[in-house]
């Protein structure tokens, strides 16, 4: 075997250049019963989420926990410098109010809010990963610029590769093609 | 208007029929590899000899700034003008006037995303951008008044110190760090994770190696998955959603720096949604003046047109009116609420010897905006460039006197006094401006200066019309 470099194929791919058209792909392709296809976008396209039977995302979910930890570290922060660990009169104000505590507990809230938002949205989109198994077709480089690109995944588990070919055909794909790693 | 039929090369065709009701947000006959190849081609062609004449004069004038701020901390706070009473001078001026000119970008990125303002997409990019750079400027200045910068670890943050002390949470100057902090940390996420599509787009677009890989990195491998996406509107919807309140906090915490102080001419309850609309209108300002040397010097004609210019002189003017009714609603305030010194701050004010600072600052904050009733001068590129500077001259003199002139009249006459800046607070202050045209001339020549992927998603025929 020495020399020849084993291919096999990671998915099928076709164009698609109408959003319309898009969509109703999008709705045939889940109809067909894949869950793993993907479909590249070079800007969010309305609807396509709903179109591809995508759950909703979980961001927010995460981004609550976020903001609540940053509320609680700044009133426990406050609380325990102040009011615990070094006693310090000031003016006679107390040593701990939430009055006084508002604006600061109002900022860590936002801020670990947005870190998590972040650091939580890289996560689920799988990112960073510099690396594609598609990243050497012409089609999916386009996929950021001007073209939407339908990939159905040889790891999907009705993937059969004459299948997808044929469906992605018949919901009008442009240019179906084989992508070998 | 006549309807314009658009060609979209790989979007396909299709008539544009809305025309009639609003003017198009990008000019020329967009299509989506077009938007990537106009934005493209200034990042990818070489420097220019004029883009680096610019570097050198602004780079300069920041070395300057660098120069007259290692002279303060080399010799002291007291090479500046500051005395007694007016202990606070430029230096609070110019952190306030900064942090007011970034409060334009959050409002145009976050509050008009929120509201669903499409022709913010034009100009949001590079307002982001202003806004980080600009609170890069005000953060210097807390920095380099505390004198000893290297001890302000422990006056600014709580962390564990050797002298077991924590910071005080009851002053508004320690909620200004925290404000200020998250601002510019939420500022700069929100600008990268609209940068992230775009760096994937250009990454592709480039022929140079070196270019390719740098912007494939900073890309972080987006691929524009439809899986990827849903999580990344969703995480761009939050961020708007948190800078919003986040933007309108900031300005009021730094106006508590002077409400919670108990002295005439500050402590009012006005000062924060004041605050606030003076920072978005100097913002504004800041924004149109950069957006037109912008759009002249790397034609961008049909990306920023007149309707983008012509909608945020609209809000320079409502914001210009709102400035004007807390200037005047402070005098009533003042008569209105029988305080002798609350009254002699006021008078003393328009009158006193700073009587020139404030006349500039009415002028330029309250009677040149009223030019913006005119759709004709709103659409007027040269009217609009010299008001917009105007305008930040005078929100420059509104700090200015807020600061200076409730101070220079103690309570005790003996103790009166006239502040003057010195030749080092006014090298400090050029200096942050040249540092601050040095990065946006660097931002603009090395970033995408539209956000392409937003620009896009607007673009006529780009969206499903059923769904």
């Amino acid at each position: 075997m020495a020399g020849t470099k084993k291919t096999a194929p990671v998915a099928v791919m076709g164009d698609f250049e109408d959003p319309d058209a898009l969509l109703k792909a999008a709705e045939k392709i889940a109809n067909a019963g894949y869950t793993a296809f993907d479909i590249y976008t070079p800007y969010p396209v309305h609807g396509l989420d709903r179109a591809m039977k995508l759950p909703k995302t979980k961001l927010s979910f995460f981004s609550l926990l976020g903001g609540l930890a940053g509320f609680f570290t700044a009133l426990l922060m406050i609380w325990w410098t102040g009011a615990v660990d070094y006693k310090l009169n000031i003016g006679g104000k107390p040593l701990f109010a939430f009055q006084f505590a508002v604006p600061i507990t109002f900022e860590l809230t936002v801020l670990f809010c947005a870190l998590t938002t972040f650091a939580v949205m890289l996560v689920l989109s799988k990112l960073p990963k510099w690396y594609s198994p598609y990243q050497h077709d012409k089609g999916f480089q386009r996929a950021v610029d001007d073209l939407f690109v339908v990939a159905i995944p040889a790891s999907d588990p009705r993937f059969i590769l004459e299948d997808a070919k044929r469906l992605l055909e018949n919901v009008g794909a442009k240019n179906v093609r084989v992508v070998e790693d | 208007m006549e309807v314009q039929e658009y060609a979209g090369a790989e979007v396909k065709q299709k008539r544009w029929d809305w025309g009639k009701l609003r003017e198009p947000l990008v000019l020329g006959e967009p299509t989506l590899h077009k938007v990537t190849a106009d934005i493209g081609q200034i990042i990818d062609r070489p420097p220019t000899v004029k883009f680096w004449i610019a570097i050198l004069i602004t780079g300069t004038l920041a070395a300057i700034g660098f120069a007259c701020i290692a002279y303060t901390v080399a010799t002291g706070i007291g090479v500046w003008g500051n005395n007694n009473p007016v202990g606070w001078g430029w230096a609070i001026t110019n952190f306030v006037w900064w942090i007011g000119i970034g409060h334009a970008g959050t409002l145009i990125s976050a509050i008009l995303y929120l509201f669903q303002q499409k022709w913010r997409t034009a100009i949001n990019r590079a307002a982001e951008a202003m806004t980080i750079f600009a609170v890069m400027q005000a953060g210097l200045f807390p920095l380099i008044h505390t004198g000893r910068p290297w001890l302000a670890a422990y006056w600014l943050f709580p962390y564990p110190n050797q002298m077991q002390m924590w910071v005080n949470f009851r002053s508004p100057l320690e909620w200004d760090v925290f404000a200020v902090g998250t601002y510019f940390t939420v500022s700069l996420v929100f600008w990268y994770t609209g940068l992230i599509p775009d760096f994937a787009a250009l990454r592709n677009f480039f022929r140079s190696k070196v270019k390719r890989s740098v912007y494939t990195f900073f890309s972080l491998g987006w691929t524009g998955s439809t899986r990827a996406w849903r999580h990344y509107e969703m995480a761009y919807l939050i961020l708007a959603g948190l800078s919003t309140p986040l933007v309108l906090s900031v300005h009021s915490i730094v106006s508590m720096d002077f409400a919670m102080a108990i002295l005439p001419g500050w402590h009012t309850t006005i000062f924060p949604p004041y605050f606030v609309a003076g920072a978005i209108f100097s913002g504004f300002a800041m924004v149109i003046t950069l957006m037109v040397i912008a759009r002249e010097v790397l034609g961008l004609h049909n990306y920023i047109t007149l309707y983008h210019f012509d909608n945020m002189n609209k809000i320079l003017l409502a914001t210009g009116m709102m400035v004007g009714y807390a200037y005047s609603m402070e005098f009533f305030i003042a008569w209105y609420g029988a305080n002798p010194y609350e009254q002699f701050v006021f008078i003393n004010r328009a009158t006193g010897p700073y009587w020139w600072a404030y006349w500039t600052m009415v002028f330029c904050n309250v009677v040149v905006p009223q030019i913006f009733w005119s759709k004709k001068m709103r659409r007027n590129i040269p009217v609009m460039f010299v008001a917009s500077i105007l305008v930040n001259v005078g929100m420059w003199f509104e700090r200015f006197t807020i600061i200076a002139t409730s101070l220079h009249r103690d309570f005790l006459p003996a103790s009166w006094g006239y502040y003057a800046p010195t030749w080092v607070e006014v090298g400090i202050y050029v200096g942050t401006i040249g540092f601050f045209l040095t990065l946006f001339m660097l931002f603009a020549k090395y970033v995408p200066i539209i956000a392409i992927s937003e620009v896009k998603a607007v673009l006529p025929g780009s969206q499903p019309k059923h769904h």
